[in-house]
């Protein structure tokens, strides 16, 4: 999993029907040290988070995992945690 | 998931059997606000999307999940038309 934080928001009204009622969110990824990692990327959102958050997101297909068995959606990022705070030792 | 910009069409006779009756796409990643920026990719479009149109990508095995493209050799496709995009950073 990555640190990012929520940037934005994506509105797609025509899309595979198994991406109906999931919020897409745009992530920044961030170093431990909050900078920017790279470059933005679109991950579906599995656990109520929303702009200005800190999170961290899953890649790959283990994204669709969160909304099994009800449906498998198309997606290669995905939001699976809101981070309260994190600290370096 | 990327969000990126239709700029051309594919058209291939000889190809592998599962791709028979897929559009193929040449679409351009851009940041959320537009801008173009790294390689261009060659994606299945299973929304109805056209040139000149923003368009979300995913990739990976999770391209896979996208309707209709069980079992296809396929690692990016076109799940989505994209209407908006809110950045607040």
């Amino acid at each position: 999993m990555q640190i990012a934080r929520v940037i934005g928001d994506v509105v797609a009204t025509r899309k595979d029907e198994n991406l109906v009622g999931l919020k897409l969110l745009i992530v920044q990824p961030l170093t431990p040290d909050r900078q920017p990692a790279g470059r933005p990327l679109v991950a579906v959102d599995a656990v109520g988070a929303g702009v200005g958050e800190h999170v961290f997101f899953v890649r790959g297909k283990e994204a669709s995992f969160p909304f099994y068995p009800a449906a498998e959606p198309p997606v290669d990022a995905g939001i699976v945690g809101i981070i309260d705070h994190w600290d370096l030792g | 998931m990327l969000l990126a910009k239709i700029v051309g069409t594919v058209v291939a006779t000889r190809k592998d059997p599962r791709l028979v009756s897929s559009k193929l796409l040449v679409v351009r990643p851009t940041d959320p606000r537009g801008k173009a920026e790294g390689n261009y990719l060659v994606a299945v479009d299973t929304v109805d999307a056209g040139v000149g149109e923003t368009v979300l990508v995913v990739s990976g095995s999770s391209a896979r999940m996208a309707s209709g493209l069980k079992d296809c050799p396929v690692d990016a496709a076109i799940i989505g038309i994209i209407d908006t995009v809110d950045v607040s950073d």
